[in-house]
């Protein structure tokens, strides 16, 4: 069927909530890319095969909802009981028939199948009353675990094209761009633009065709934000993008996606596929007048394909290089014609905002960034996963009240955000609100969210080598600071790393990241000496006792570090087995000894230990 | 026109030219390793960096590459600040590691006093230093033969899958514009050899003397509409003959046209 006016929308909405409203209880299984590599699929095949044998009174199959990503990945595979929200974590196809017989056909709760608090260690029922959950406001990811994932009427249902029937019938593309303006969004790829100046820009422009592309090339270690909304919440991109589209006159879409997102792929070209079928792409969208189009590009994984122009050289089939931009893109974009590109986070705001309203959006946040931020909250905390706050929430409120702390009660050292090319903050700037103009000031970047957090063991040169590591591999090598100035960067601080260095290779790094940051065509390579230049503003230390001293404070250098069996040992022998290279020898209940000449510095006996006994110096 | 100041001096400029052609035209010695006029800048080397300001902008100064920037009315630029030096001198330094024996580098790093490099010597390093050059006048040509493959530090310029390149016609422009003589290839009066592929030479008719590949005429014959026997002859009285039959078939052809 096909939906060829607003008020077609508007019943097929109510049909829908209507359905959706009749389930008296609905199973949520988690199914995005975290909790399917758990076993996500086999749970709904254990559902499906069990109710077909299993009946129950005024509950259907149907009423299993396959969702994207909660953002709780560890916890994984998640079941949710729905309208109670009772929460089930690491759920196995073994409890399925468990959780039917007591949690559907009766109210009970299985305890051993609830989430434990890591930090108060109690059990916890109820999905909202979990603290990773309870800190968070879900808007960009509003529909991420709600409604299931691949299924264009359920998104309908919680309201979806909404936005876009309103747009179309009763608003002007200038208002569109003034409520985007009014709003304050930023764009949620890391720069921070505001969005609807943008638009406004490309809307002014006088050539034609003009062009809407979505970045989903994302591309950080550790970050899964967009990701998770392209699997898990696809319409409301789509949504967002018509939206631009009608906004700034354009009549054909984008979406740059990385190949490594390959469910990704799948849901967004579902996506696609069920909007051309219901009317809602392709011409004349809602009888309206308004033609569009979305075609998915897909990305080979090359880092640098995020940023706008090699993206753009990327979508037309060249080499994904960057150019320089002293014309924007907005301007001269994809086949040198206007483009509008914002990242798959800020189409997923687009919708709501125009539903609720520029104020409504304004309200929450910070003035100068309004809104949420979607993070992926990593590294040596408790609960790791996708989050989304309010802007102006403090790093300590995300890492504490949300993360649960670190991991083991360790100090904490340092946190990680914007990515590769973002910035390290230790312990005194926890207290910093998380917004797009504090992070810069304090020497890091927003970013597009990622959040690695560090404790003690972490060496902070090793960090440093390690993403300068990655931006040496993923510089697309076009320009000469980049490439060779980022090379050799990472050869300084390799031989920091290997005590190899001298306090003058300190002041050469420093003046080269100067000529790196000034000299680099683009985002990449003008970022590119962040990992350097910010963890030495905080952490200069730590480089001079690599390079005084020759000491990893950290215990993490290998070069500088060796493992030592202290008189804790108890001569229990669990560390013998351990070493593949049979470098630990000692008679059992009697002190036992690592061979240095052996010892790989591996730390296979460090992990073993229970006893404390081996140190590393 | 437009007016602008170039190291204090007032000077005129087209509305579409970029900084750097009339940096060099004023005689300032800017070098620019991935810049030739044969082809579109590239903004690579990242050499010609300047400094740029405007009165209205208060003191504050912003860096561009001179062969992508174009001209401005009021624009100040600024080519040798002791920043922009340092810059300089800086990725001269990083092409010497790279490229250590290149001539090319040498030279123009010893003009910034650099007699040799102050980083690690690269392992795997060679004469190109990847200007791209011979990759854009390929593409200029119309053969797209060659390109840069991989991305960072190991990109280098190769055919497709460093085979013999099947669009290649051995006209050796790749290797008459590199700059360091990177890109070998040998011709011994009857056949040629360039990125592993062999060509025939053609030959004049009267003196016997090489002109160019069969392919690369073939080429010209089939896409550029040079008549075939222009590659018979060597001598420049039967090619001024042609070229100005050529000539006119081409103003015909556009009065026809318009």
């Amino acid at each position: 069927m096909s939906i060829t006016t607003p008020q077609q929308l508007e019943k097929l909405h109510r049909e829908c909530r209507a359905k959706r409203e009749r389930d008296k209880k609905r199973v949520i299984v988690c199914c995005g890319t975290g909790c399917l590599a758990n076993g996500a699929a086999e749970i709904v095949e254990a559902f499906h095969k069990t109710l077909k044998e299993r009946k129950i009174e005024g509950f259907s199959v149907e009423a299993v909802k396959e969702t994207g990503c909660h953002g709780f990945c560890e916890q994984g595979p998640l079941v949710v009981i729905e309208p109670h929200g009772t929460f089930y974590t690491h759920v196995k196809p073994k409890d399925v028939a468990n959780i039917i017989d007591k949690s559907i056909a009766d109210n009970q709760v299985i305890e051993t199948l609830l989430y434990t608090d890591p930090v108060t260690n109690t059990k916890i029922e109820r999905y909202p009353d979990v603290p990773f959950f309870s800190h968070q406001q879900r808007i960009a990811l509003r529909n991420l675990g709600k409604i299931a994932a691949n299924d264009i009427r359920e998104y309908i249902a919680v309201g979806g094209y909404q936005a876009l029937a309103k747009v179309l019938t009763s608003m002007k593309p200038d208002q569109i761009i003034q409520e985007m303006t009014d709003s304050g969004l930023r764009g949620r790829g890391g720069a921070g633009f505001l969005t609807g100046k943008k638009w406004r820009t490309c809307a002014s422009i006088k050539d034609e065709p003009r062009y809407v592309i979505c970045n989903g090339d994302e591309g950080d270690p550790g970050a899964f934000m967009d990701r998770s909304i392209m699997e898990g919440d696809p319409h409301s991109v789509l949504e967002g993008m018509m939206i631009c589209a009608f906004a700034v006159g354009s009549n054909q879409g984008y979406i740059y996606v990385r190949e490594e997102y390959p469910l990704a792929v799948i849901h967004l070209q579902k996506a696609i596929n069920d909007c051309e079928r219901e009317g809602l792409l392709g011409d004349n969208i809602l009888g309206t007048g308004f033609s569009f189009r979305i075609r998915i590009a897909r990305g080979a994984g090359a880092f640098v394909c995020g940023e706008s122009s090699a993206l753009m050289k990327s979508v037309a089939g060249e080499i994904g290089e960057p150019r320089a931009k002293y014309v924007r893109s907005v301007v001269k974009g994809l086949f040198d014609k206007p483009t509008v590109l914002n990242n798959v986070e800020t189409f997923a705001n687009v919708p709501i905002i125009i539903v609720k309203g520029a104020d409504w959006y304004k309200s929450i946040g910070v003035p100068t960034s309004t809104g949420t931020k979607a993070f992926s909250l990593v590294g040596k905390v408790k609960n790791t996963g996708l989050i989304e706050i309010p802007m102006g929430m403090t790093l300590r409120e995300i890492i504490y009240d949300i993360g649960g702390g670190i991991i083991n009660d360790r100090p904490f050292k340092a946190v990680q955000t914007g990515g590769p090319s973002g910035g390290c903050l230790p312990e005194s700037k926890l207290d910093l609100p998380v917004d797009f103009d504090t992070l810069t000031k304090a020497g890091s970047m927003m970013g597009s969210g990622g959040m690695i957090v560090m404790d003690d063991r972490t060496c902070i040169v090793d960090l440093a080598k390690y993403f300068l590591n990655f931006l040496v591999s993923e510089s697309c090598g076009k320009c000469v600071p980049c490439r060779e100035g980022l090379y050799q960067l990472h050869r300084i601080v390799t031989r920091i790393t290997e005590g190899k260095a001298t306090e003058a290779d300190l002041a050469k790094a420093e003046k080269l990241s100067d000529a790196i940051v000034l000299g680099s065509l683009c985002g990449l390579g003008q970022s590119g000496a962040n990992p350097f230049l910010s963890t030495i503003k905080y952490f200069r230390d730590e480089y001079l006792t690599h390079i005084r001293e020759k000491r990893c404070p950290a215990g993490v250098c290998k070069a500088l570090i060796r493992y030592e069996i202290n008189d804790k040992c108890t001569g229990c022998v669990a560390c013998v087995p351990a070493c593949a290279y049979d470098s630990i020898t000692g008679e059992k209940k009697k002190l036992h000894v690592i061979h240095q000449d052996k010892c790989t510095k591996c730390g296979a006996c460090y992990a073993v230990c229970t006893y404390d006994a081996i140190d590393v110096i | 026109m437009v007016s602008l100041t170039i190291n204090g001096k007032l000077v005129q400029a087209k509305e579409d030219e970029m900084l750097l052609a009339v940096i060099q035209r004023m005689g300032i010695d800017v070098p620019a390793t991935c810049h030739h006029k044969a082809v579109e800048p590239f903004g690579a080397c990242r050499l010609c960096t300047v400094e740029i300001t405007r009165p209205e902008w208060d003191g504050w100064t912003k860096h561009v590459t001179s062969c992508l920037y174009p001209v401005e009315e009021g624009l100040v630029v600024s080519t040798h600040t002791p920043q922009v030096i340092e810059l300089r001198k800086t990725i001269l330094d990083l092409q010497l590691a790279r490229s250590p024996k290149a001539r090319y580098i040498q030279d123009l790093a010893a003009q910034y006093g650099i007699m040799r490099t102050s980083f690690e010597e690269v392992p795997d390093g060679n004469d190109c230093i990847l200007c791209a050059l011979c990759t854009r006048v390929c593409d200029e040509m119309g053969f797209r033969a060659i390109s840069t493959v991989n991305r960072g530090h190991g990109k280098e310029v190769a055919p497709p899958l460093h085979e013999a390149p099947p669009d290649c016609v051995g006209c050796l422009a790749c290797a008459q514009i590199c700059p360091t003589n990177f890109i070998k290839y040998t011709d011994n009066g009857d056949i040629r050899t360039i990125w592993d592929k062999t060509f025939e030479m053609l030959k004049c008719e009267q003196t016997g003397q090489p002109t160019i590949t069969r392919a690369f005429a073939e080429y010209l014959t089939k896409h550029r509409g040079i008549p075939e026997n222009y590659f018979k002859l060597g001598d420049l009285k039967h090619r001024h003959e042609t070229a100005a039959t050529m000539g006119r078939v081409a103003l015909w052809e556009r009065q026809e046209k318009v």
